[in-house]
């Protein structure tokens, strides 16, 4: 159904340049500025951290680019097409954005399987055959397909969570979204979840991940940006932002961080 | 060696001491274990002493299983056979009325029809229930919209060659039956659909839904009933009738409609933020969301609300007599008139019977509910 490689986008016809763009974005709740006019480019490929201090507006940011929360100002452009109240944009957005949570958000009525191809039974309209063969790929691939039946409350929580990344895939997305997935985790959790973030990397997914597990930044991000106050106050590569970061409040942050 | 704690050998596997299984301890721990608990075995013992003889005796021993009228459930100071003292249950008399209680006024020779509907919608409902038969969703399809119109069809006739039977001429356990089933049928949907009206994000389909809820749910059955048998009439434009056990049937359905969507409500506020996110983010649309995801964690957590309101349902029905319609407790009472089965035992032996049919509906539910409950459990915590 898709249109070979460069052709699906928005049906413009050509591949758009930035998979995301937010151009002077704002965000409020109530009175209080959440997000204040945000500027950001994601290029095609391209693997961003997000980081800075509790409250700073990181998940905020994110969950606007697939419409959980509504932006007030600005533009918010995913793969070449405008968010606006549009509800076949939104939904068309949604088709391309995977998003993983902190929690995880998986259905605890269906079985990790189901979790797995029920969004492209539903909504790619897919059949089930086929859909649960690339279930069963991406479960394989998160080294999880002999937990295919069980349910996710029978799951240790880096096992839910690479459920959670598996269900993403099997969209098939040309972004994800990651709002610190391995925050809730146990120490022992966390490793296995990166190492398929890291996996995911490798073969060139746009990511774009609020986390703070330095050691992944370090790994993979082309930029780490360090939001705070609802500001993007730094972006720089890893290497630099890490051993020569500019601003006060970037410093006085990874000092809390680093230890 | 000084470490003895390490076992060379198996350990003999022994049965458990009496202390922790046989009936001593059963009894022990379950009866008398302190002194209250002890009070109230003792008193419950009491209790069944005294009531339980009797009561075998009324129910079983004295009781008339079979007479052709009141005379056999009399005592001799009423011209009856049995001793001034005694007293039995007059059995006899619901079973010779049975086939009132089952069907009203419902012309015999047309019963085959009722018969017909029920045997359908039972073997239809046990397709349905039990889980190990395939092709659930057809037999959905076919108990949800075809089921209703062969009901119609055989109950009310009319049309092919099936001879027209008013509905005034219905009773029993058919009416009951018929307002019941009805009911819950129609109140499930249209009370999920009202509760996902509540929770809507436009003003207008909430204000609506609120409104409805709050109307129905502040008005006595009774009133409801009154206003569909007497009052709507009046306000329908001459020439226009219909009928009043629709009338009624469609009062309590939107009764029980407003009650039912409240139990939602209650289901879908305990379901978390994260599962509306998670599906949107797969870009799972609002029903989709909602019929795929939500609704089915909602209503698993309120079954025992949803089942508690059809049992409520199911009582409430016994009220269309006061407007009339003649339900189970309607021909009971009805037969009860009759003054061949007169005697000082039939009315209530009558309404033991009526109540152990009620019951026994009831309870059936009630098990069927746990039962779901089980089934539905996936080991996740909440
Ligand atoms: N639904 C909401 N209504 C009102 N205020 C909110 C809401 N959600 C978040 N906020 C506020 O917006 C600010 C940014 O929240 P956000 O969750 O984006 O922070 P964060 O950077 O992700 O923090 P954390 O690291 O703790 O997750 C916080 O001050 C928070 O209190
Ligand atoms: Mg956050």
């Amino acid at each position: 159904m898709n249109a070979p490689v460069n052709a699906s986008n928005g049906g413009e016809g050509v591949q758009a340049e930035n998979a995301i763009e937010l151009i002077s974005m704002n965000k409020w709740y109530g009175d209080f500025h959440v997000l204040r006019d945000i500027n950001l480019e994601v290029k095609h490929g391209e693997r961003i951290v997000v980081c800075g201090p509790s409250g700073s507006g990181k998940s905020t940011m994110i969950r606007c680019i697939n419409r959980l929360e509504e932006h007030q100002k600005g533009k918010i452009i995913v793969d070449g097409i405008e968010l606006t109240n549009d509800l076949k944009k939104i939904d068309e957005i949604r088709r391309e954005v995977g998003m993983v949570f902190q929690h995880f958000n998986l259905f605890p009525h269906l079985t990790v399987k189901q979790n797995c191809t029920l969004a492209p039974i539903w909504v790619r309209k897919m059949p089930k055959s086929e859909a649960d063969e690339i279930a069963m790929k991406y479960l394989e691939r998160v080294k999880i397909p002999e937990q295919a039946d069980k349910y996710p409350g029978q799951l240790s929580g880096g096992q839910q969570q690479r459920v959670a990344i598996a269900r993403s895939l099997c969209m098939s997305p040309k972004i994800m979204l990651f709002d610190e997935p391995t925050s809730a985790l146990d120490p022992e959790m966390i490793k296995e979840v990166l190492d398929v973030m890291v996996g995911l990397a490798h073969e060139g997914m746009t990511m774009l991940v609020v986390t703070h597990e330095m050691g992944f930044a370090k790994e993979v991000a082309n930029r780490v940006i360090f939001m705070d106050e609802g500001q993007i106050v730094e972006a720089n590569e890893p290497e630099e932002f890490f051993n020569n970061p500019q601003s006060d409040r970037t410093k006085l942050f990874l000092s809390q961080i680093l230890i | 060696m000084s470490d003895h704690y390490i076992r060379k050998e198996d350990a003999p596997l022994l049965p458990p001491p009496s202390s922790v299984a046989g009936p001593v301890h059963w009894i022990r721990e379950n009866l008398f274990s302190g002194w209250f608990n002890s009070i109230m075995t003792l008193l419950a013992i009491y209790v069944l002493v005294v009531t339980v003889p009797g009561l075998v005796e009324y129910l079983f021993i004295n009781a008339v299983w079979d007479s052709v009228d009141g005379k056999a459930c009399r005592p001799a100071a009423g011209g009856g056979p049995n001793p001034a003292d005694w007293s039995g249950a007059c059995w006899s008399f619901a079973k010779a009325k049975f086939g009132f209680f089952m069907y009203g006024f419902y012309p015999d020779a047309l019963r085959w029809r009722v018969d017909l509907t029920g045997v359908i919608g039972a073997v239809g409902l046990v397709l349905l229930l039990i889980e190990t038969i395939p092709h659930k969703r057809w037999t959905a399809v076919f108990m949800l919209f075809v089921y209703p119109v062969i009901a119609y069809i055989l109950l009310s006739g009319g049309m092919f060659n099936l001879e027209y039977v008013e509905t005034n001429r219905w009773g029993g356990i058919l009416v009951t039956l018929v307002v019941a089933i009805t009911g819950i049928v129609v109140s499930l949907p249209l009370g999920i659909l009202l509760a996902l009206g509540r929770r809507s994000k436009m003003p207008a389909m909430r204000f609506a839904s609120v409104l409805f809820i709050e109307i129905w749910r502040g008005v006595p059955l009774i009133t409801v009933l009154f206003m569909a048998s007497v009052m709507l009439p009046l306000f329908l434009p001459e020439g226009v009738h219909f009928d009043k056990l629709l009338r009624c049937l469609i009062g309590v359905a939107l009764f029980s409609t407003a009650y039912m969507a409240e139990v939602v409500r209650g289901g879908l506020q305990a379901i978390v933020r994260g599962q509306y996110e998670g599906a949107q983010a797969l870009g799972l649309s609002y029903w989709k969301t909602m019929g795929l995801i939500i609704l089915p964690q909602a209503l698993k957590l309120v079954i025992p609300g949803i089942v508690n309101t059809f049992i409520g349902l199911f009582k409430d029905t016994t009220l269309v007599l006061i407007v009339g319609i003649l339900d189970l407790l309607g021909t009971v009472q009805t037969g009860l008139t009759d003054a061949k089965w007169f005697s000082p035992n039939t009315a209530t032996s009558a309404y033991i019977f009526t109540a152990a049919i009620f019951w026994a509906f009831c309870f059936a539910m009630s098990r069927y509910s746990i039962y779901m409950e089980n089934k539905l459990h996936t080991g996740h915590k909440r």
